[in-house]
């Protein structure tokens, strides 16, 4: 890794991160206020009507990106801004959605009370599992998680959990049906409660970044000893983030029980897991808004591989989907969010943007995983 | 006593395949320092290779031979063609680039050969021994692992070029300083790694049949094999492998309920051995430094 | 104010992508009928073409070929079908997500042939709820058939518990004192089956059942089960393990010198794809329960309807395998849907084609074994309730009993 890379690493540039955003294009000289409350004014319109001009199909679609928005934030919390890998955040999603299901069939909690319960259950079981994981690092993690998010399907299958898991048979859920009063149909609904949830997922993540504890979880991530030397309480820092981290991948679990009004092992595999992972780095890694472009990733490419293989044959879509995501790492190494900076300042800046000071450059080279090359 | 027994030299027999991809996890591991998550389905397609050469009529060793030597260009190529370009990527977008690189070796495999079960030859007697609980092919498998063993131990420890391989993976720029061709040793590693990933795929096709997604849990254990004996150990991870083995038997039979949570079993074993030897039971302590 | 521009940003990122699928999304509501024009029929399908149960991929593409035949011959009432296949990689959200958009965007007609018991349950209430006509569902599990609850969903094999009560009846009449040993799936379809296997023992299940051995389809291999099934001393092997599964333990049974009397679930009984690879010599002596010709059978190589089944792949699927049962399976399944759709009427709706397909009287369709045939009514959404037992003599399956009616379980 380069010196350049390195010194890099430092906060403001481990991501395209919101924080800088409003500053740096102020300084560029298009950050206007009034500018960018219309764009937000914009944004929260159209998350508004949306629903009212398209399909059933296209505002379950949203709602999903929504969900995978959440999941992804919660692993980005986790991965991008302290550092600690995870392949097993399957495992946290279906705590969530069963937590759900359980809750609504079994003890007959209204929907909307099993999301904090979804929140605090997943949390304890993210918390828990991160005391191991305190003693393992990078690869070692990344197996464990893995072999984590192997065994979740196996223990919901568990003959002795049957009679509230369902077994391999898994759980109907009744889907949450909208109130008279909102004269929304169904689907609409579940758009607005999982759109609501994941805008202020986001806002408390933001604040979390922001403040005190951000800084101690990204200093964790930048170089551990340093981090211990300053006094900061690592162990402790990182099993609560990765409660946080296992309760944000929770409520979005919950929220998908309800839209998809079904639990099982099978929902639940490792590839979900993979799934988020490509979400967290195609999105951007340590992007808050890059979760939301993973989100659109994960839901929307493997159709598009589909619709390429088809050219050929229904057995390539895998094949069209690995190409397609090569393509996007060579692109975007820093993801979407980091490429859709990128542009920004090329746009705003056009002579005075070398190649050599490109953040979106930087930014791949200064991402997280295992601190393997600090190894001696 | 009889039943302890029985299990525990059968699973000695399942922890060959096992302690095979351990080995070729570590391979890896040692060359780029770092796991190749595509490593399982590129056996898979190398595998398959020896399958059709042998379908055209060549004799397995012959196929065994060719397949080697192609796994070894496939191994250099795809770290030239794919993976170079993104060397300097974080580790995650690198994590990324091996995921599609699974989907798309799963994928023509499932394409080129689709996804029947295939049976693969073994080369060694069909024969059972030891009242039936190991066949002639696990003992020639193990055999295959313990030979490879002492080729990677001989190359590691006393060649210059492992050494010069080891020192490209764990500090590039201090390596390259001392004139050691880092991109050439990371490219041969990949090429090893290849190979030695094709040899046990070959071995364990005979033992699970060849479809396309045969590695999908060999590669796990292989990881959590390579893991639990340490990863800079080649000899540790072949013993964990077969380590894992005998305790994943032990638990189908004699814990209650063991037999439907294997693997959550396992995963118990690993985080318990993490938890006491960070670095794998057969693994070196590493210092670091500020 | 700084809190503001978390949202702020999420926000502005959602803002494109919701423009354009503004633009493009819209579209008309649904009509009475839909799916249905003048010259064409849509029928949707979901089957895992990527995957750890990519393997059945191939019964999409086998049911694609199928009713490309049919269009070439001119369609069912001038009517061409149009045939949208869906990947949902076995996982139940996905298959919802497809479902939908087979629904509400591509319009279908109906779907068929989904794949899979977890699958289908999520999205069970759904077309149901939507009055989409769910049709043929490639799965044993007894809760397809379920006319006054679910009067939009139609199974279309033998249940699994008709086929676990076949062997049950089979072993107590004829080997009242086996001692059995089972190896099964660790998942829905192993347990229920061998739930129904224990029930069609009755109160004798517990003196005859010596061992029950369950694998995870994430096992590399099952020869500690099959050796620990060995150990136990049984002499009647009840095997209920699919693809390669089913392939190793018939193999590893073989290799350690246990020869018990075997029964192996229907859906591995295939010559050309289970028992070839495992060894024919291996196989020998193997009962099963089948509806279906096996088309690597060589008691069926004048057959006609083999002859035309292997036309049809020739001409229309050149890729597929001749071995792989699932060929067969789709051929079939394709069939029974182009009778029901040729029954609905000159201008089918949803409704007669839940009517025809819940009106068959003893209709043949190709490639069912000599004797089976498909009957339902209005109270029974069970298709196909015969089953036959054969056993294998090294070379094919030959007939071991007349065929059986199951009934409904």
């Amino acid at each position: 890794m380069t010196r350049q890379a390195r010194t890099d690493k430092s906060f403001p540039a481990a991501g395209g991160q919101p924080a800088a955003a409003p500053e740096e294009l102020a300084i560029l000289g298009i950050g206007l206020p009034a500018w960018n409350r219309l764009l937000l004014v914009a944004g929260l319109v159209a998350l508004v009507v949306l629903p009212f001009l398209v399909e059933g199909f296209t505002t379950f679609q949203m709602t999903q990106v929504a969900i995978y928005a959440i999941a992804i934030l919660g692993l980005n919390l986790l991965t991008g801004y302290n550092g600690q890998f995870s392949l097993g955040h399957s495992a946290f999603f279906a705590v969530g959605a069963y937590t759900a299901a359980i809750a609504m069939n079994h003890f007959g909690l209204p929907y909307l009370l099993t999301l904090p319960l979804a929140a605090v259950i997943s949390f304890l079981v993210g918390f828990a599992f991160g005391f191991p994981a305190l003693r393992l690092e990078g690869l070692y993690l990344a197996l464990a998680t893995f072999m984590l998010a192997i065994a979740a399907p196996q223990l919901l299958k568990f003959s002795l959990f049957e009679p509230l898991t369902g077994g391999a048979q898994g759980l109907v859920l009744m889907r949450p049906e909208a109130p008279a009063f909102t004269g929304l149909d169904d689907d609409q609904w579940l758009y607005f409660i999982s759109v609501i949830v994941m805008l202020a997922l986001f806002w408390l993540s933001g604040n979390l970044i922001r403040y005190r504890i951000g800084r101690a979880i990204m200093a964790i991530r930048d170089n551990p000893l340093v981090a211990s030397a300053l006094g900061i309480n690592t162990p402790l820092y990182k099993t609560v983030m990765f409660g946080i981290s296992a309760a944000y991948t929770g409520v979005a679990g919950a929220l998908s029980a309800m839209v998809v009004g079904f639990v099982a092992p099978d929902s639940f595999n490792f590839l979900l897991s993979v799934a988020l992972l490509v979400g967290v780095v195609v999105g951007g890694i340590a992007s808050m808004r890059g979760a939301i472009f993973g989100g659109f990733f994960i839901l929307y490419i493997p159709t598009v591989a589909e619709s390429f293989a088809d050219v050929f044959s229904k057995g390539l879509s895998w094949a069209a989907y690995g190409v397609l995501l090569l393509a996007v790492i060579y692109v975007m190494p820093s993801g979407i969010s980091g490429l859709i900076d990128a542009v920004i300042r090329r746009i705003a800046q056009p002579k005075q943007a070398p190649r050599r000071t490109d953040p979106a450059a930087d930014v791949a080279t200064a991402g997280p995983g295992p601190s393997n090359r600090e190894k001696k | 006593m009889e039943l302890l027994l029985q299990q525990i030299i059968a699973g000695l027999a399942t922890g060959g395949i096992y302690a095979c991809f351990a080995l070729a996890v570590v391979m890896i591991y040692q060359a780029i320092d770092h796991f190749n998550f595509a490593q399982g389905e590129m056996a898979m397609f190398s595998t398959y290779v020896a399958w059709q050469l042998m379908a055209w009529g060549l004799s397995f060793w012959l196929a065994f031979g060719l397949t080697f030597v192609f796994s070894l260009v496939m191994g250099a190529f795809l770290y030239l063609v794919v993976l170079k370009p993104v060397q300097n990527a974080s580790a995650l977008s690198q994590i990324v680039a091996f995921i599609a690189l699974m989907c798309i070796f799963n994928s023509l495999a499932g394409t080129i050969w689709d996804y029947s079960v295939k049976p693969f030859p073994s080369p060694f007697p069909e024969t059972a021994l030891f009242g039936a609980l190991v066949t002639g092919h696990d003992l020639g498998m193990i055999a295959v692992t313990l030979i490879m063993l002492a080729g990677v131990f001989y190359f590691f420890k006393f060649s210059t070029l492992g050494l010069a391989m080891r020192a490209a993976a764990q500090n590039p720029e201090s390596a390259q300083l001392c004139g050691v061709r880092v991109q050439m040793m990371t490219a041969l590693g990949w090429a090893l790694a290849a190979a030695i990933g094709s040899v046990a795929g070959m071995m364990v096709a005979y033992k699970v049949f060849l479809e396309p997604n045969m590695m999908y849990s060999i590669i796990l254990y292989g990881f959590a094999a390579a893991i639990v004996g340490g990863l800079d150990s080649p000899a540790g991870a072949v013993a964990g492998g077969f380590l894992l083995g005998v305790v994943e038997n032990l638990t189908g039979v004699y814990v209650p309920g063991g037999s439907e949570l294997k693997l959550t079993f396992a995963l118990l074993l690993i985080v318990v051995v993490l938890m006491f030897k960070p670095t794998g039971l057969f693994g070196h302590r590493v210092v670091k430094r500020v | 104010m700084m809190n503001r521009t978390d949202c702020a940003s999420c926000i502005r990122a959602t803002l494109a992508a919701t423009v354009l699928l503004a633009a493009t999304g819209a579209g008309p509501a649904a009509a009475e009928s839909q799916g249905i024009t003048e010259d064409t029929i849509k029928i949707g399908n979901i089957v895992p073409y990527s995957g750890s149960a990519s393997a059945y991929g191939n019964i999409g593409e086998a049911l694609k070929a199928c009713f490309a035949m049919f269009n070439e011959k001119g369609g069912v009432h001038g009517r061409k079908i149009d045939f949208i296949s869906l990947d949902d990689g076995y996982s139940p959200p996905k298959t919802v997500e497809q479902a939908r958009r087979l629904v509400e965007r591509d319009k279908v007609a109906a779907i068929v042939d989904v794949l899979g018991t977890p699958t289908n349950n999520a999205i069970h209430d759904y077309m149901n709820r939507k009055k989409i006509p769910q049709l043929f569902v490639i799965s044993g599990a007894a809760k397809w058939g379920q006319p006054e609850k679910y009067p939009w969903t139609m199974g279309w094999q033998p249940t699994n518990s008709a086929e676990a009560h076949v062997y049950a009846r089979y072993i107590l009449d004829t080997l009242p004192e086996a001692k059995i040993g089972i190896l099964y799936q660790n998942d829905d379809y192993g347990k229920e089956w061998l739930e129904e296997f224990r029930d069609g023992l009755g109160d004798r299940a517990d003196a005859l059942i010596l061992a029950e051995e369950p694998y995870e389809t994430s096992d590399p291999s099952v020869d500690s089960q099959i050796v620990k099934l060995a150990a136990s001393g049984a002499d009647v092997f009840v095997n209920i393990s699919l693809s390669k599964f089913a392939t190793q333990s018939i193999r590893k049974a073989n290799e350690i010198g246990w020869k018990p009397l075997q029964f192996l679930n229907s859906v591995s009984a295939s010559v050309g794809s289970i028992l070839e690879p495992a060894g024919l010599e291996r196989s020998t002596g193997i009962i099963t329960a089948q509806y279906l010709k096996d088309a690597t059978d060589p008691q069926f190589a004048d057959d006609a309807e083999r002859k035309e089944w292997e036309a049809w792949m020739d001409k229309y699927y050149p890729s597929g395998d001749k071995t792989n049962s699932f060929n067969v399976f789709a051929y079939a399944g394709c069939h029974t849907m182009m009778h029901v759709l040729q029954e609905a009427g000159e201008n089918p709706t949803q409704e007669s084609i839940m009517t025809a397909a819940g009106n068959m009287k003893d209709v043949a369709i190709p490639m069912l074994l000599p004797g089976v045939t498909i009957t339902t009514g209005p109270d029974d959404f069970y298709p196909i309730e015969t089953l036959q037992l054969v056993r294998f003599n090294g070379t094919f399956f030959e007939k071991y009993s007349d065929a059986i009616d199951v009934g409904k379980p």
